[in-house]
């Protein structure tokens, strides 16, 4: 349960930072809240040469909301997130799918872009990434790239990002104020990884009919995945128990869940079509 | 690596390994065993200490980490006399063997200094994670909930 060793440095600007990753070759990890890595130091899942930490780099820790959405900084911790209440109205979803997130103390430190890169199937801010179409904003030693969280999430615990590349902000796209929502997750103690949670959102057309659905599941694959065909069966419905059950069976028999110790395939399975049709009788408010 | 903080109002240094937890630090470098070490991965709560004022688990950071930051452990939260929490704990009778304590009234303090109206339900969403193997929660609770009165108008000289 000790980490193997390894060097520190916690340089002052992302460049410095990049230039240290690259000297790694390949064996430097980066670490700001540490609340997953840490774990994964301490099961020796992770054995680094050399540890980035991002503390003194400043500005990573910025919330900035504008007409064109909302940015979260990569260091924003998950308590930052829930003591900002502009984010309740800019993007109620993230705001609600944040509470789920973890233990009060992991909250104080673990942050928006370790949870992205770590990029656990369970965790919920890669899910809300995938189902808002958000885009990584990534430093590297070429400059900066933007990627599509679509594309980001490679499996479990693998992301594109290069061993000298940093995520450094997520941005997600605006949030219309009329767009309905609902976020739901399950797991046997609060705060711990989801057995299975869903986050959807839709507009409505002028005959009340759902547009432009998005439906994301995590815990059910070997990273966050969009429900394409629950999606296509929401799009063009209007939100009515007939609907629902609808939506809710086409998810169950889209997707393959992992059995595993924590629960079977057939339950992930069900869940999923629980949890996304008490999100659409919710969302409906 | 040389590291300089502040525990437990006192400024201190010690020599560390980069791989040394915050919570190794505190206990073999400089005899706080007051915080105590159960899973050693982020689970069980028993490590938490107040940086900056903060409940983090301990064993969840590096010591390195706590270079120039304010750390309080269960030491720094208790005098000669029982602190109204660990007074509270007395009452409620909110331990048995002890173990999780020192988590469960770190926690606690960093809740109700900033949140010292919060009610039942905010406590046991904050408590849910520290684990307690013995006395089901119940009495902790409880002993939380009748230790706000000590807290409240504290906030502003916190």
């Amino acid at each position: 349960m000790k980490p193997s060793a390894f060097e520190y440095r916690s340089p002052t600007t992302l460049a410095e930072a990049v230039s240290l990753l690259q000297s790694g070759n390949g064996n430097a990890k980066v670490i700001s809240g540490g609340q997953s890595l840490m774990p994964m130091l301490a099961f020796r899942l992770a054995v680094p040469e050399l540890l980035v930490d991002l503390k003194h780099i400043p500005d990573l820790n910025v919330i900035r909301i504008g007409d064109d959405g909302v940015h979260l900084g990569a260091k924003v911790r998950w308590c930052d997130i829930t003591s900002d209440h502009r984010l309740v109205r800019a993007h109620p979803l993230l705001a609600e799918a944040i509470t789920h997130v973890a233990h009060y103390q992991i909250r104080n430190r673990g942050t928006v872009g370790g949870s992205l890169a770590h990029a656990d199937p369970s965790a919920e801010m890669p899910g809300i990434a995938l189902a808002c179409d958000a885009q990584m904003i990534i430093m590297g030693s070429t400059g900066t790239r933007v990627e599509k969280a679509s594309a980001f999430f490679t499996g479990p615990l693998q992301t594109t990002l290069e061993p000298d590349e940093i995520l450094t902000e997520v941005h997600l796209p605006a949030w219309p104020a009329a767009r309905r929502w609902a976020f739901e997750e399950f797991a046997r103690r609060k705060g711990d990884f989801a057995m299975a949670g869903v986050a959807l959102f839709y507009d409505l057309d002028s005959d009340g009919r759902a547009v432009d659905a998005h439906i994301g599941a995590i815990g059910v694959s070997d990273c966050p995945i969009r429900l394409g065909a629950a999606e296509a069966a929401l799009n063009g419905s209007a939100i009515d128990e007939k609907t629902i059950a609808a939506v809710a069976a086409t998810a169950r028999s889209e997707i393959s869940p992992p059995s595993d110790i924590h629960a079977p395939a057939a339950y992930r399975r069900a869940l999923v079509g629980t949890l996304l049709a008490r999100g659409l009788k919710r969302s409906v408010r | 690596m040389q590291i300089e903080f502040e525990l437990n109002g006192a400024d201190v240094g010690a020599n560390v390994e980069a791989r040394t937890s915050l919570a190794d630090c505190l206990r073999d470098n400089l005899g706080k065993t007051g915080t105590h070490l159960g899973c050693e991965h982020g689970v069980c709560g028993a490590c938490t200490v107040l940086v900056n004022g903060e409940a983090v688990r301990a064993c969840l950071m590096l010591a390195v980490q706590a270079n120039g930051e304010k750390v309080v452990t269960i030491e720094g939260l208790s005098g000669d006399d029982l602190s109204p929490l660990q007074a509270s704990f007395r009452k409620h009778h909110a331990l048995q063997c002890g173990f999780c304590t020192p988590g469960f009234i770190t926690t606690a303090h960093a809740l109700l200094t900033s949140e010292p109206d919060a009610d039942e339900e905010r406590i046991r969403d904050v408590l849910s994670g520290n684990l307690c193997r013995c006395t089901g929660y119940v009495p902790i609770v409880e002993a939380v909930l009748d230790a706000r009165k000590f807290y409240a108008g504290q906030k502003e000289k916190a």
